[in-house]
């Protein structure tokens, strides 16, 4: 046969797999897979043999079946009556509602500690070097199990806020901290409550279209509306008149002390605060240092230019270096949001109901449902995982620099 | 060629893991020791003595297995597990037998992949107040805030006990037994319930047990009993007349200060004879020595003094016999013959 490009073709010999450079990497990864492939193939077969040998099966039914606990903090409604699926809900709804006020409370803390650790007072810096430091370095768990002891040994029972117990109501007997958790007053909607809530939401649609207004002018005449003290009035004043024009409507159902506990007002029990505070101490350790390596990233250079066009500190570090020091904070903090959410899973360690405790502790337990069990409760945080992170590329891509 | 590899792989996998569930025997003895899965502290039922020994009602049932299984008492690794861990620990074989105040159910039984074998504490859970409060019924503690261990039957009895009664409640979950003893101290959770007999465990720790009462009230049944996998009905045999060589002892009057004289020689009651290996050789046919009951009695006692012993109403713990007296003084004791 007539060879065109006039090299000869060497024939292919089988030590070349393992000899020849070209073929090498491609023989290692074939035999990896494979193995990689039979190991999994070995587990999956274990496990099927092993629960067949118990006398198990797989299946899913389970979650349709009357779960028979109760759960004590509900979201929605929860009987023990429901199914083990509505308890698994009840859980989820629990581990978002922790994972989504440590978020809040962790970037809160984590920002300002982050901020004043570049403070040049040299106090302020060291407290918040050491409380970084002693937050990062410490189990999250012994947090978790500090916060709650405190909150249940350093309390007052229930008991002792009646005649003579020695312990009282704060904020004009309107809140009770006890050690079965923190009382507040609970709104009562009347007639005529849905259009205050009304009004407050569009004023704080009108608060939005005001900065828009504001910077818009700001841009074209050069002139600065007040309107931080604009915000504020809208904020209130609105919502406030509509409450009164209607006659009051909504009302405070406040706790008070009947049979053996407060009833009435709502419950904030000591495992949320416990769980929600350590979560949050915690993690705002981690995203301080992110804060804190954001801000050293953008060059020195940046802040003197703003000096030197005559802005003044705040105004620098709120449109100039923050806008920059965002782009290197966002990526790392997605990771820490996602660890503050995977790590709520530790709620079982002071009793707070959330899906590990009901779908992958009680129901797991009642059932017998291990694998089926984890493999949802895998699945779920997978999936809370993945929309977090994609959440925040999202708003990533919007921050990051745009080359045009 | 890929494709045999891959089944050959199944089928090894398949055939080990199909005798791994089927010798715990052999395990056991080419261990030397027995894995007993126990308590993490109970007083009277399972916790470390002064020299860091395992004592109580349930860890001498881990013992009487070892004693017929290996001649030695004393040759067992005793894990503690949760509530929570307890079954699955069992049934992925990291303890040989499961005895942790677990009552015996439906669903545990055939749902869980386990086998309960026997009852050695037929018990019912109960609710503890601080006497202060002035509840005498637990219908009165409409409102209440109950601690609760996760993972148990309690769980559920709880949840049905005031839902038949239309009363409401708020649930507590703790994970262990110290820790709800620590919250009902606190004063976090106004009852306590569980057991009977693990109330009465808990309240014998307390310093002044005599501020809390346990309400009359018995909610539900809670059959306590030893627990192995399904699937390995040699080794449950074991485990189930050992028991009964326990309570079959007591009703013969075998101690363990007498056994030994009793089985030097063959005495004018057979089953006794049987039981001791002086006739017949039903030790061999549970796989075990023909001196198996003798090595059991002697080194913990017949299940009388066992109780006496640890739970009786001369410790601390301080339970009568009531449901657990022999059948022949009205309870339900009742062992299986030797025949
Ligand atoms: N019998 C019930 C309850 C068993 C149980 O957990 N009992 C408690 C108190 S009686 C216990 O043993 N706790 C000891 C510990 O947590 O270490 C069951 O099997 O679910």
């Amino acid at each position: 046969m007539a060879d065109m490009t006039g090299t000869p073709r060497d024939t292919f010999r089988l030590s070349q797999l393992l000899y020849d450079a070209r073929y090498r990497s491609m023989t290692i990864q074939v035999i990896a897979a494979m193995l990689l492939m039979l190991s999994l193939a070995w587990l999956v077969d274990n496990t099927v043999q092993n629960l067949a040998a118990l006398g198990k099966d797989f299946s899913f039914r389970f979650l349709w079946t009357t779960a028979g606990y109760d759960i004590n903090q509900q979201i929605i409604p929860f009987s023990s009556q429901d199914t083990h699926a509505r308890a698994a809900l009840v859980g989820i709804l629990n581990t978002l509602l922790v994972a989504f006020m440590g978020c809040i409370l962790a970037t809160v803390i984590g920002v300002l500690a982050g901020v004043l650790r570049l403070s040049k007072n040299f106090v302020v810096a060291g407290i918040m070097t050491f409380y970084v430091e002693a937050m990062r370095n410490t189990p999250l768990l012994i947090w978790i199990l500090i916060v709650f002891a405190v909150m249940t040994e350093a309390t007052p029972q229930p008991r002792d806020f009646r005649e003579g117990g020695g312990a009282s109501m704060i904020l004009w007997d309107s809140v009770a901290i006890s050690n079965r958790g923190v009382f507040v007053p609970k709104p009562l909607w009347g007639e005529g409550s849905g259009l205050v809530v009304a009004v407050f939401l569009l004023s704080i649609a009108a608060i939005f279209i005001l900065r828009r207004v504001a910077r818009k002018r700001q841009e074209q005449t050069g002139e600065q509306l007040p309107v931080f003290r604009l915000s504020l009035a809208l904020f209130f004043i609105p919502a406030l008149l509509a409450f009164f024009v209607m006659g009051q409507p909504i009302t405070l159902e406040m706790p008070e002390l009947g049979g053996f506990n407060f009833v009435g007002g709502i419950q904030i029990r000591n495992s949320l605060i416990a769980l929600w505070l350590a979560l949050s101490l915690y993690t705002s350790a981690f995203i301080a240092e992110i804060v804190r390596s954001g801000i050293l990233a953008v060059s020195r250079g940046q802040t003197e230019a703003a000096f030197a066009l005559g802005m003044q500190p705040n105004r620098t570090m709120q449109l100039v270096i923050l806008p920059q020091a965002l782009r290197v904070i966002i990526p790392p903090l997605i990771s820490q949001f996602l660890n503050l959410t995977k790590n709520s899973s530790l709620a079982l360690a002071v009793g707070y109901m959330d899906v590990r405790s009901t779908l992958g502790g009680i129901t797991i337990n009642q059932t017998g449902r291990e694998i089926e069990g984890i493999l949802l409760l895998g699945t779920f945080y997978l999936i809370v995982s993945l929309i977090i992170s994609s959440a925040m590329n999202y708003y990533n891509s919007s921050v990051k620099l745009k080359e045009r | 060629m890929k494709k045999s590899i891959f089944l050959g792989t199944l089928a090894v996998a398949g055939l080990a893991a199909g005798l791994a569930s089927a010798q715990t025997l052999a395990d056991v003895q080419a261990r030397g020791s027995l894995k007993c899965g126990s308590n993490e502290g109970l007083a009277g039922f399972a916790f470390p003595d002064a020299n860091g020994n395992m004592q109580g009602f349930d860890v001498a049932l881990c013992r009487a297995i070892a004693a017929a299984t290996l001649g030695d008492a004393q040759a067992v690794e005793f894990v503690p597990l949760t509530s929570q861990t307890r079954f699955t620990a069992l049934a992925a074989g990291e303890v040989d037998v499961l005895v942790r105040n677990s009552t015996w159910t439906f669903t545990r039984d055939n749902d869980l992949g386990l086998d309960f074998v026997g009852v050695n504490y037929y018990d019912g859970q109960g609710f503890m107040v601080r006497k202060d409060l002035g509840v005498s019924s637990a219908r009165e503690l409409d409102g209440a805030t109950v601690c609760i261990q996760t993972g148990t039957t309690t769980e559920l009895n709880l949840a049905d006990f005031f839902r038949v009664n239309a009363i409401s409640y708020e649930p507590v979950p703790v994970a262990t037994n110290a820790e709800g003893q620590q919250q009902y101290l606190a004063g976090a959770c106004d009852v306590y319930t569980t057991d009977i007999s693990g109330l009465a465990a808990t309240r014998a720790t307390f310093e002044n047990a005599g501020d809390h009462v346990i309400l009359p009230e018995v909610v539900s049944k809670e059959p306590l009993g030893p627990v192995v996998r399904h699937g390995d009905n040699a080794w449950g045999d074991i485990v189930r007349w050992t028991l009964f060589a326990l309570l079959a002892a007591e009703e013969h009057e075998i101690t363990s200060a007498n056994v030994r004289e009793i089985a030097s020689a063959a005495t004018d009651n057979p089953e006794i004879n049987r039981m001791l290996g002086t006739e017949g050789e039903l030790g061999q046919k549970l796989g075990l020595s023909s001196d198996w009951i003798v090595n059991v009695i002697s080194s913990v006692g017949n299940y009388g003094e066992i109780f006496e012993a640890y739970i009786g109403e001369n410790t601390p713990v301080g339970l009568a016999r009531g449901l657990n007296a022999q059948w022949t003084n009205g309870g339900l004791m009742y062992a299986m013959p030797f025949n």
